[in-house]
């Protein structure tokens, strides 16, 4: 169902789609990306398009831009820009509107930007293709930008190369680059996903405030109902290439009218800790102690620098229990899970598994006790070798440890039930899967070792909202009937919230707040928790109401 | 940095062993044919190679950490000396050689890439094929024959130094140069192609598109300057091989270069010749190897030593 709903006052949107057809190449799944999408962005709005991942929310975005690929053309209905018809615009003119009228903001400011070319020049680049201001007058305009998007030390910032700047200095050079010549639409394509959630209330913050100044109309692409909440004036719900719901903010998210968007509403985790009663008299499985992890950086003619991934941490989990471990990107939390699997050394400290310290054993001495812990990752697409089949993948481990393979097959067939997988699927490779089912084959290979202690690291943060609530389901459901103790590593506190019995936070390689996951979530006392609290999208939103 | 001396070390003594433990007295070609034992024996004296080995092997390395590599048997004159006459012409022989390779494999490679599956990039990909497979002798023959003899627009052989004009020692230069490039232009344009894909794909290209930059800026500025490494690295390493290319090149067109003197050397059983040659070619692959090292830094801001 299609609301069309009325865009802003004003003179006339500076967007609009109707009626948008763009087909897939033969042989993919379905016919079309999008299938007659109808909306449009006023000026000065933030429209918010709103999907789980194959939606066709990043094609739609790169239709209006010119970018597509030939593989996906435009089959019917038009992209009006200002007024003007643009669906089947030349290059040269869709040239001359790229960064001048219609701008765009991506996903991973890791790699959107030239490493090799300075921050400064690469912004540069847009005033030298568009304007035909003095050198020294561009400078001083980007130097101004950079201000305006609140980086410091302007000059600095201009000479660096991004490898130099964090994850969110980064994506505010992006939008600079975007905003430098006052479009009137700019389209921001998932621009907080890849960042810490400190990181992106900032800059969702920034985006609010240079729209409102600017008078530019957004059209804000992402899959979290948080940031949704957030930032919306409108949202526009897409499903498999079809716009299910167009509406006012508060219309879809409060009352929602189409069940696609309730679904989608009733998985996003909630920052209210589930409560389970946790049995406090549990044999400890793992037990970590002042463990510390430093690299050291010798350079050939660079300085020798120490970096403290891990200080004097103190954790435990006892058997059926979940601790989970949250934290903002370098804070350590993988560092810490790392150094349990041994995937790396730990400089100081011990990690008792059951009563025996595995911090420093040998690597021959280790390999009878590897069985015991196990770690599912967070990209189920790059975990997976691509050559193997998925049943050899699964058996390899076992095979190790002395199983017969009938023995070891029969066991990954269980398994596969367990994660509600056809154990047919054990004959095919992991590109015939989605990410949900890869991530549920990761969790069957590491199951098959049948450890005592399960790590999740940051396993579930790569897929899409309705399948990470089943895939937590899983993971506490399988906690449960096999009596595991689980470490769960997470940059998200909804998800902590779900699934956590016990919640360590950390910050810079410290454990800053430890405790039962209700008096954490509920009493927070680090300001560095509360902090993280305040930074999580949406939270005083009330989002619709329907019962879970 | 500091490597490049035990790796000189190592060639020159690989060098020295190779050269004694291979069948042929130098002696004995020096008397010549009608020469008997006491002669022979008499020369051998004379040039010291009736001495131990490691006698031998003492006196020489001395003598190199000194800059001087021994008098030739062969030639009668200081290695160094021989060297240095013989340096211009393989200097710039290999030096047009590779800046025709590279000027043309370069553009060739990116615009591949960017009409890859094209048929300018089968073309090209059919081309490199040939390129690698073909003897750099036979394609010599071929390119005298028609350019030379058929038409008659280049010398067939020979060598002009640049003290004597630049057309007629450029003239000179234009086919060995050719012959000798065309692997590289396959080999180069090769990789160029497939690192100029691989940034293709990088969502930086996209960014740069969606700046509304033209595609000759897009291709040059962004996806050749991130493709830079591999292809500085595969060109480096054609210098190396080029010094295998020179001494047939030189071979087939007459070039009295240093590939010419090897062969000279080698035949004539000339060890201090063919050991100067052989380290002064090692000293020039280690250096080589060190710049291009060096100028990862200057491609890649993001490197550091």
């Amino acid at each position: 169902m299609s609301v069309a709903a009325k865009p802003a006052a004003g003179a006339g949107p500076v967007l609009e789609v109707r009626g948008l057809i763009i087909e897939l190449p033969k042989g993919s799944d379905r016919k079309l990306a999008v299938d007659n999408a109808s909306f449009s962005v006023g000026r000065g709005e933030i429209v918010c398009l709103v999907g789980e991942s194959g939606s066709g929310k990043s094609v739609i975005a790169q239709s209006v831009m010119g970018l597509l690929p030939k593989q996906l053309p435009v089959a019917g209905g038009s992209i009006l820009l200002e007024g003007e018809d643009i669906t089947h615009a030349p290059l040269s003119r869709l040239r001359q509107l790229r960064a001048t009228r219609m701008s765009m903001v991506f996903q991973e400011p890791m790699t959107a930007l030239n490493p090799v070319m300075s921050c400064g020049e690469q912004v540069d680049e847009v005033l030298e293709e568009h304007t035909t201001l003095s050198p020294a007058e561009r400078r001083a305009k980007i130097l101004e930008t950079i201000r305006e998007v609140r980086l410091p030390e302007p000059e600095r910032i201009y000479a660096s190369y991004p490898h130099q700047l964090s994850g969110g200095q980064r994506q505010r050079i992006v939008i600079a680059m975007a905003l430098i010549l006052d479009p009137a639409l700019i389209i921001a394509d998932e621009p907080t996903t890849a960042l810490d959630v400190t990181t992106q209330a900032q800059i969702l913050q920034l985006i609010r405030d240079l729209q409102a100044r600017h008078g530019t109309g957004v059209l804000f692409i992402t899959h979290d109902f948080g940031v949704v909440a957030e930032i919306a004036q409108r949202v526009a719900v897409l499903r498999l290439g079809n716009l299910v719901e167009f509406g006012a903010r508060d219309e879809v998210l409060k009352r929602p009218s189409h069940d696609y968007t309730k679904m989608l509403i009733r998985a996003v985790p909630t920052l209210a800790p589930v409560g389970r009663a946790a049995d406090p008299g549990a044999p400890v499985v793992l037990q970590i102690r002042n463990l510390s992890k430093t690299y050291i950086d010798r350079g050939w003619l660079t300085k020798r620098r120490e970096v403290h991934a891990a200080t004097a941490v103190n954790l435990e989990v006892r058997r059926g229990q979940t601790l989970g471990i949250v934290g903002e990107s370098g804070s350590g939390k993988s560092t810490v899970a790392r150094c349990v699997v041994r995937l790396i050394d730990p400089t100081s400290g011990e990690v008792l598994l059951g009563g025996q310290d595995i911090a420093t054993l040998s690597a021959s001495k280790l390999r009878p006790l590897r069985r015991r812990v196990q770690i599912v990752f967070q990209d189920p697409y790059r975990s997976l070798n691509p050559r193997r089949r998925v049943g050899e993948a699964i058996i390899e481990g076992p095979l190790n440890y002395g199983l017969s393979r009938s023995e070891a097959i029969v066991r990954a067939r269980k398994l596969m039930e367990l994660v509600r997988m056809d154990p047919a699927s054990l004959e095919r490779y992991p590109h015939q899967f989605s990410g949900g089912q890869r991530q549920r084959i990761c969790i069957a290979r590491a199951l098959a070792m049948e450890p005592e202690l399960l790590i999740a690291d940051e396993a579930v943060s790569a897929l899409d909202v309705s399948v990470q609530a089943q895939v937590l389901g899983l993971l506490e459901e399988i906690r449960g009937r096999l009596n595991l103790a689980m470490l769960f590593i997470t940059h998200d506190l909804r998800v902590a919230a779900q699934i956590c019995d016990h919640v360590a936070v950390m910050s810079q390689g410290h454990v800053v707040e430890y405790g039962p996951a209700s008096e954490v979530f509920l009493r927070p006392q680090h300001e560095y928790t509360r902090a993280l609290f305040a930074a999580a999208p949406g939270r005083d939103f009330a989002f619709s109401t329907d019962p879970r | 940095m500091l490597a490049t001396i035990p790796v000189l070390a190592i060639v020159a003594v690989l060098v020295f062993l190779m050269l004694r433990l291979t069948p042929g007295d130098p002696a004995a070609i020096l008397a010549g044919d009608a020469a008997n034992t006491e002669q022979i024996a008499k020369i051998r004296e004379g040039l010291g190679l009736d001495r131990p080995l490691i006698v031998q092997f003492g006196i020489w390395a001395r003598d190199i950490v000194s800059g001087d590599l021994g008098e030739s048997f062969y030639f009668k004159m200081k290695v160094t000396a021989l060297i240095g006459q013989r340096l211009e012409a393989t200097l710039s022989l290999a030096t047009l050689t590779i800046l025709f390779a590279v000027s043309t494999a370069v553009p060739l490679g990116v615009l591949a890439a960017w009409r890859f599956g094209g048929w300018f990039d089968r073309m090209l990909m059919g081309f490199s094929v040939m390129g690698f497979s073909i003897p750099v002798f036979v394609l010599a023959y071929i390119l005298i024959w028609v350019v030379s003899l058929k038409l008659g627009w280049l010398p067939v052989q020979g060598y002009k130094p640049i003290s004597e004009g630049f057309w007629p020692f450029l003239r000179h230069l234009i086919l060995p140069s050719i012959t000798l490039a065309v692997i590289y232009v396959a080999l180069i344009a090769r990789v160029t192609r497939a690192s100029v894909l691989e940034a293709l794909g990088e969502d930086y290209i996209r960014t740069a598109r969606a700046k509304g930059l033209p595609e000759s800026r897009v291709l040059i500025r962004h996806a050749l300057a991130n493709a830079a490494i591999p292809i500085v690295t595969v060109i480096g390493i054609g210098i190396g091989l080029l010094i295998g290319g020179v001494v047939v090149t030189e071979s087939v067109y007459a070039i009295p270069g240093l590939g010419r003197l090897t062969v000279d050397a080698v035949l004539a059983r000339d060890f201090p010749t063919i050991q100067g040659v052989i380290l002064f070619f090692s000293v020039v692959y280690v250096v080589v190897n060190l710049l291009v090292d060096l100028s990862y830094v200057f491609f890649d801001p993001r490197i550091r030593y």
